[in-house]
Parts: structure tokens; C-alpha cells; sequence
């Protein structure tokens, strides 16, 4: 394997333009799966699937996240959150009365999991592993058995219905095999969406939540940049404003495969009981 | 549950729900668990000269396994493509290794039939019934694995019980098949099996809600209740006919007919209920959070 290539998605800067939606499906050829009104915000795509491989979650929240102060100078240090507006030089968010909305945007992807649930129960191996570390599927192997669907902790990846196979994002396996970035993170205006050596990128996001932290953004933490959370961390992952679930992710989410060494062992004893008790069941007089 | 807050995106489901359909996939774990039991009862039926019995059941066995293959590949998303299942063996995937055991029970369980059936070639249909009879039982067990390692919470909770309730539900089809086809002299032991099975059937499944803890609830609402209610019913009253029944051909096979739709509708409210758990959010985040909070 080269290295290991992943997103970081920093929720914190995403403004909700849905470059990325747009992007990935002009790169990667995905159809379209309905212009919907949905009422649920600006989000009108709903949730990853088959045919949605970048999804921009909105979330308006009563939260004041702060007030914003117009008309103040770029010169000098950026003050921490919550300084009173006169003691700063710039000021671009303090807490106050107005504002008391908070809306919030984050968007979804694939999170190319360490464990991943659907590419262990891929029955025909159309699921697998790339020189990346990323999980793909292969739609000329995929016979549309539909196991990986409610194996993913995410709902990430669903059945084209006219098509009948299972598809997803591949983090553009195409493009950064030819060392380009994904179609998404080149897309994406104000660099929310980062591309590059997870390494590199867990890093940066530490970094970048303890600056957060720093100011005041007690909110602010990391989703799935841990290895030894149930999926064993994440390819893919991001820095979160609230908990997972108000983003409509699992708060703490497991590939059930780890369980299997105990399933299969239940299996066994199951099978050798029914065996046994259909042997038992001739003894004696009839 | 319901009165834990959790919050969630709008209401939508954290998972996909499974896009399989309940005829096929709930029909086929009926009739695989039928066919496997039935195949330990011939094979049994063969070792103590009970012949009607042992025809009967083989070619109970070969139907219910061959009506399965054809639920299997129709419920494919590319049908064409369902040679691609036996491409690799991968124990990490219930369903790669439910293919290979099926692909080594089928042709056995055929024989086993076609022999009973013809007459012919009785060596290699009593060898077969015999390896069937060993083979069976793993087919009625790993349909448990394959649905309980899913992200699905009716199912994945259950993964301790889900294999014993299957093989428990698999013996009451095939002890109620045994009851419908064998004549008096023959059938004891597939009244044994049949109302082991179907008591079995009835605790394990009571066993399993009582440990899904918050889960339960997908069991205990809707269409699930309305098919777990009922298959509870048609047990209890198949294996109480059953047991009851010694000595009257027609409460017999009364009995084995309602332990046959007792499991059958075990399976459709298994499936349904894992339909219903992977639908509502609460089901996802509630037993999550809560396993953070304990740790
Ligand atoms: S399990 Fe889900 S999130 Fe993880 S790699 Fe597979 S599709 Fe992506
Ligand atoms: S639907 Fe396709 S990719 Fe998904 S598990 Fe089945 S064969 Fe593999």
C-alpha cells in the first residue's frame, strides 16, 4: 500500500454552497436522483446513497453561536471568542443577544472506514481495499446482493434501483491515482473539505480543534479521527459543531464484523443442537 | 424508549434499510431452516429404516431448498450475475459462506429426492440423505449470522440468540413436515423434533426480547407484533396439537401444519422487525448513546 490517502471535512468553514454535491456528480458520472423540496433547511439531496456521494447536511439550531460586528479592522490578532467587541481589533463573532440562530452545515461522505462492515460482508469481493487505503466497489463484479447496504453503521452506500448494483463514492479512485485530488475537495470553496495523507490530515485537525477550543468553540470536536472507535477510525472524518446525531451520523458507530468470531461460534453450537436433538429424537422406543 | 430524548437529522434514519424483499429473504430463511431439519430427520429416518418418513422428508427438503435458490437469485439486483457469489470464500461475510454451504447442501438434498423419487441409484441417494442430514443444520443456523451482522439493531442486538432461535424455528418446520408426511408407525421422532422445537422456538424467542433491552420495542410494534404475536399463537397451539395429539393421524398433521406456519411467521417477524428497527433513527442513536455513557 502507498500511503494512506483521506478527507478531513472541517464542518467549521463549510458555507453550504454544495460545490461538492456538484462536483462529484459531474466527475463521477452519478445520475440524478430527484429535485426535491424537502423543508429541511437548504437541504434538498436528504441523505448519502447510490446516487448521492457528497451530501450537505443543514441544521439551523436556538443556539447563538455569536454576534457578528461589522465594520472593524483585518489588522492585528484575532481575539478569542467572547471578548468584549471594544477590547478587539477585530471581532468577527461575540457572543451577544442577537443572532439567535445558529445554523449549521457539514458535508457527508463515505467514510472509507479502517474496519469496514461492508466490504467484510461483500459476498463476491466487488468491495475492496485500494493501494489508498480507500474502500471501492466494483460494478463489473457486483451482483446486487445488497448485504454491504444494512452493513454499513452509516447508510452510506445504496442500491441503483434501475441498475441493481450497490454504489458509493470511491474518493475519486481515478483522479488521485493519477495524484489528483478528489472532484469534491477541489470543488470546495473554502478548503472545508481537505484531501491529502491521513497522517497529515490528523494532525491538522487537531490542531485545528484545539484552536477552536482555544477560542471559546467548546462544540467543536473530532468525529471518527480516533483508531479505536468500533470502525477503527475513519479515512474519512470530520470536526463536528454538535454531537454526531443532530448531523444524522451514529454517535458511536461499530462494523458488527467484529462480532463474527462470537456469532459464528453461536452458529456452530446451534447447528450441532439441532443435529443432536434430530438424532435424539429416534432414540428410545417409538 | 420512548421516553429517552435523543436527538436526530430531521428524523431520518441514520442506516439504509435492507433492500431485500420479505418474500424472498424471510421465505428463504423458512424454508432453508425447513429444508435443513427435514434433511437431519431423513438422515435419521434412513439410520432406523423409517422409509416413509425418510421419502417424505427428502423430498420436502429438495423443494424447500430449491424454491429458496430461486428466492435467492430473484432477489438479486443483477439475477444474471449470481455465479459471482462462489468467486471468492470469505468468512467475514455470512452470505459467502451461506453460498458455499448451499451450493454443497443443494446438490445432496437433490439427490437425496430424486433417488426417493425414482427409485434409483438408492446407494448414492442414502449417501446423500446421510451427508444432507449433516450439511442441514448449518444451513438452519448461519441464516442467524447472516442477518445479525448487519448494522441493523433488531438484528445485530440479537446476535447471540438469533442463530438458536432460527435453528429452534427450523426444527418445528421440520418436525411439522415429518408430522404431515409420515404414517403412524414412523412419525415419533418427528413429533419429538417438532414440538422440541417449536417449545424451544417459544422460549428463545422470549429469551432474545427480553435481552434486546431498548430494541424490543421494534419487535413490540407494528407489523412485527402483529407476526411475532401470531407465530407465538400457532406454535404454542402446533406443538401443544402435537404432543397432544399421539395417536390421531388428522391432530397430528393439524399439529405439524400450524408449528410449519408458526415458523414461517417467526421468520417474517424477524425480518419485519429488523425492517422497522433500521428505519427509525431512535433505534441507532438511543443504544449508542447509552453504551458511551457506560463506556
Ligand atoms: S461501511 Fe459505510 S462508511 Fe464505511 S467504508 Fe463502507 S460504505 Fe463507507
Ligand atoms: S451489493 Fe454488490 S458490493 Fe454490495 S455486498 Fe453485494 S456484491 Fe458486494
Amino acid at each position: 500500500m502507498t500511503q494512506r490517502m483521506g478527507f478531513f471535512t472541517d464542518t467549521s468553514v463549510c458555507i453550504g454552497c454544495k460545490a461538492c454535491e456538484v462536483a462529484c456528480k459531474e466527475w463521477n458520472h452519478v445520475p440524478e436522483d430527484g429535485l426535491n423540496f424537502t423543508g429541511m433547511s437548504y437541504d434538498n439531496t436528504e441523505q448519502l446513497g447510490a446516487d448521492t456521494w457528497r451530501h450537505v447536511a443543514f441544521i439551523e439550531q436556538r443556539k447563538p453561536l455569536a454576534e457578528q460586528e461589522p465594520g472593524v479592522d483585518h489588522e492585528g490578532p484575532v481575539p478569542p471568542l467572547g471578548a468584549p467587541p471594544d477590547a478587539a481589533p477585530m471581532t468577527p463573532m461575540a457572543p451577544g443577544e442577537g443572532g439567535d440562530l445558529r445554523w449549521l452545515m457539514a458535508s457527508d461522505v463515505c467514510k472509507h472506514c479502517t474496519k469496514a462492515a461492508c466490504l467484510d460482508v461483500c459476498p463476491t469481493g466487488a468491495l475492496f481495499r485500494t493501494e489508498f487505503g480507500t474502500v471501492v466497489v466494483q460494478s463489473d463484479v457486483c451482483n446486487g446482493c445488497g448485504y454491504c447496504i444494512p452493513a454499513c453503521p452509516f447508510g452510506v452506500i445504496g442500491q441503483r434501483e434501475d441498475d441493481g448494483r450497490a454504489w458509493k463514492c470511491t474518493l475519486c479512485y481515478d483522479r488521485i491515482g493519477d495524484g489528483l485530488e478528489p472532484a469534491c475537495a477541489k470543488a470546495c470553496p473554502t478548503d472545508s473539505i481537505q484531501y491529502g495523507p491521513l497522517d497529515e490530515l490528523r494532525e491538522r485537525a487537531a490542531a485545528r480543534v484545539a484552536t477552536l477550543n482555544d477560542a471559546g468553540v467548546d462544540d467543536a470536536r473530532l468525529y471518527l479521527a480516533d483508531t479505536d472507535d468500533g470502525i477503527r477510525g475513519a479515512g474519512a472524518f470530520f470536526l463536528l459543531l454538535d454531537d454526531p446525531e443532530v448531523y444524522g451520523l451514529p454517535p458511536d458507530p461499530i462494523a458488527t464484523t467484529r462480532d463474527l468470531p462470537a456469532m459464528w461460534r453461536h452458529a456452530a453450537l446451534a447447528a450441532a443442537g439441532l443435529l443432536g436433538a434430530g438424532l435424539l429424537a429416534f432414540a428410545g422406543r417409538a | 424508549m420512548s421516553e429517552d430524548a435523543f436527538t436526530s437529522y430531521y428524523g431520518r434514519p441514520v442506516l439504509k434499510p435492507p433492500v431485500w424483499k420479505a418474500l424472498d429473504i424471510a421465505g428463504y430463511l423458512f424454508l432453508g431452516g425447513l429444508a435443513g431439519a427435514s434433511s437431519v430427520l431423513s438422515a435419521g429416518a434412513e439410520l432406523t429404516g423409517r422409509p416413509r418418513l425418510a421419502r417424505g422428508t427428502r423430498i420436502g427438503a429438495a423443494g424447500a431448498i430449491a424454491v429458496s435458490l430461486v428466492a435467492l437469485v430473484h432477489d438479486l439486483g443483477r439475477p444474471g450475475r449470481f455465479v459471482n457469489m462462489l468467486r471468492v470464500l470469505k468468512w467475514t461475510s455470512p452470505m459467502s459462506v451461506g453460498s458455499w454451504i448451499l451450493s454443497a447442501y443443494a446438490p445432496l438434498a437433490g439427490a437425496a429426492a430424486f433417488s426417493a423419487v425414482t427409485g434409483r441409484l438408492p446407494r448414492i441417494g442414502t449417501a446423500a440423505a446421510m451427508a444432507g442430514g449433516v450439511a442441514g443444520p448449518a444451513v438452519a443456523a448461519y441464516t442467524g449470522v447472516l442477518l445479525a451482522d448487519t448494522a441493523v439493531p433488531g438484528w445485530h442486538e440479537g446476535h447471540r440468540e438469533l442463530p438458536y432461535l432460527f435453528v429452534s424455528s427450523a426444527a418445528a418446520a421440520g418436525g411439522g413436515l415429518g408430522l404431515l408426511v409420515a404414517p403412524r408407525a414412523e412419525v415419533t421422532p418427528a413429533r419429538r423434533l417438532g414440538v422440541a422445537g417449536g417449545a424451544a422456538e417459544l422460549l428463545v424467542a422470549r429469551l432474545m426480547r427480553a435481552r434486546l433491552g431498548t430494541v424490543a420495542e421494534a419487535y413490540e410494534t407494528g407489523r412485527a407484533r402483529v407476526l411475532m404475536r401470531a407465530a407465538e399463537a400457532l406454535t404454542g397451539a402446533g406443538a401443544l396439537t402435537a404432543a397432544l395429539g399421539r395417536g390421531d393421524r388428522r391432530l397430528s398433521a393439524a399439529g405439524g401444519a400450524a408449528l410449519l406456519a408458526g415458523s414461517a411467521l417467526t421468520r417474517f417477524g424477524v425480518f419485519e422487525a429488523g425492517m422497522t428497527s433500521s428505519k427509525d433513527p431512535k433505534y441507532t442513536v438511543v443504544p449508542q448513546r447509552a453504551r458511551l455513557r457506560t463506556g
